[in-house]
């Protein structure tokens, strides 16, 4: 039976920094490369590095911080950021990267999406989408761009249905609403997604505790990604991991 | 010394990657010619992608008959994934694409209930001893990302179960694969290649 995956994310500033981590004090947070060796040893699943820079000189610095990790992390890594096209794409699978994540560019030029799959596979690209509660209050959720600063207006699940019909092998759905909140996931938003896509659904934006990590996974996500939980050392892998087999969620335990 | 078959498999970094960290000397090899046994104890050939590209640049490369030939010749051969897929008969995928022959059967698509490609970490059941998982747990995890699969056979070393039990590892006298990722399955996957190494009767570090 496939494990429910636990992801941490890593937003990478400049390539060498990590944004927002305050770890024990015996461990370097600054440098991504550690963090990754930190996360693989201790139970993660994949890892996910997000250029926040995300500018063209800021890619050939991605470039080789994947390389650096790949070099001596053997679990899947997924670069995004700053992914305009498909020669971004082969250099960062190139360096080392087993799928690409990409967001605004294929809202803006959905042929990114169908045109990466037809090269690579739909197993590396992973649609990444920011949604957000409609803001006249009806059900559902719309598209935000520049970091939910801006309303596409375009419906969330519609997108997600379009993404995968044009190759996407994984939707990551990013709640703006959760962002950073910790209050959890937007688990409507989970299920009414999951319902209407047959490739995996990663859960991101939101978690605060345990509880979310396992309510998430029960509306339909078959991975969890979280930032905040890890980085701040709240709980360990180990422990979320502990905490969701008990809750009868199959997952790996046999990292060491 | 092992060669790693170089036809522009996409994995072909990440297997590079791995036998560096475990210091197991290899080279790569990208024509017919250099398939010879005196240079190389074992031979990987990796693989990802579809049947019928991975067909038609082993074909392109001429390395179809070579590659036939080295398994005939009991030197240890490991396939990983598309690896495994292209040394059975033909694979549904594509329209159906013709590939090795050199063991009987055809690689099937998941069925359409289920979530293809069948990707991430699922269990690896021993089916039958063999040295390729020695050291390795019957149970442990592995990485898997593929949409089409070989059916359980007299060959099957090891099984997973993704709505139905397909063949997650293959020995065969010295012909070894693995339909799952080792060089992207933490430290049990890296164990599969120092056991492959050892296999060859190459030094290296242990994992």
């Amino acid at each position: 039976m496939l494990t429910k995956r636990i992801i941490p994310c890593l937003d990478v500033k400049n390539g060498r920094n990590v944004r927002g981590t305050r770890f024990s004090a015996d461990r370097d947070a600054g440098d991504p490369v550690e963090l990754a060796a930190y996360y693989n040893s201790s139970g993660a699943d994949e890892l996910v590095f997000y250029d926040i820079t995300a500018s063209a000189e800021h890619r050939d610095i991605m470039q080789s911080l994947m390389k650096e990790v790949a070099d001596q992390i053997f679990i899947p890594l997924t670069v995004g950021g700053g992914i305009r096209n498909t020669e971004d794409m082969y250099s960062m699978l190139r360096s080392g990267a087993d799928k690409v994540s990409i967001n605004t560019a294929a809202l803006e030029n959905p042929d990114l999406i169908s045109s990466g799959a037809r090269r690579f596979g739909s197993q590396c690209i992973v649609l990444s989408i920011d949604a957000k509660r409609r803001v006249d209050g009806s059900s559902g959720w719309e598209v935000w761009t520049h970091g939910g600063r801006k309303n596409t207006g375009r419906d969330a699940i519609d997108w997600a249905v379009q993404g995968v019909n044009l190759g996407a092998g994984e939707i990551v759905m990013n709640s703006i609403d959760g962002d950073g909140t910790l209050d959890g996931y937007d688990l409507d938003q989970l299920q009414a997604v999951s319902r209407m896509v047959d490739v995996p659904v990663i859960a991101s934006g939101g978690a605060g505790n345990l509880a979310h990590l396992s309510d998430a996974l029960d509306s339909g996500a078959h991975a969890v990604l979280a930032a905040s939980i890890f980085h701040y050392s709240k709980y360990s892998i180990e422990e979320a991991k502990l905490y969701l087999r008990d809750r009868g969620n199959e997952v790996r335990m046999d990292y060491i | 010394m092992i060669s790693i078959i170089d036809y522009g498999a996409g994995n072909m970094r990440s297997v590079e990657r791995a036998l560096n960290i475990l210091n197991i000397e290899f080279r790569l090899i990208s024509e017919a010619r250099d398939l010879d046994l005196t240079q190389s104890r074992g031979f990987i050939l990796p693989g990802v992608g579809a049947a019928a590209d991975t067909m038609a640049a082993l074909e392109k490369k001429g390395l179809t008959d070579p590659i036939r030939d080295l398994v005939v010749s009991g030197r240890p051969f490991l396939g990983v994934c598309m690896g495994l897929q292209v040394l059975y008969e033909s694979s549904e995928e594509d329209g159906g694409t013709d590939c090795l022959g050199i063991f009987p059967g055809i690689i099937r698509r998941f069925s359409d209930g289920l979530h293809v490609p069948h990707m991430g970490w699922n269990q690896v059941v021993t089916a039958k001893p063999t040295r390729l998982l020695e050291g390795i747990p019957s149970g442990s995890n592995f990485y898997f990302v593929h949409s089409y699969y070989a059916c359980k056979s007299g060959i099957t070393a090891a099984t997973t179960d993704y709505g139905i039990e397909f063949e997650s590892v293959l020995t065969q006298e010295n012909v070894y694969a693995t339909q799952f990722h080792p060089e992207k399955s933490g430290k049990l996957g890296l164990q599969i290649y120092s056991n492959f190494a050892s296999i060859c009767g190459i030094a290296h570090s242990d994992e």
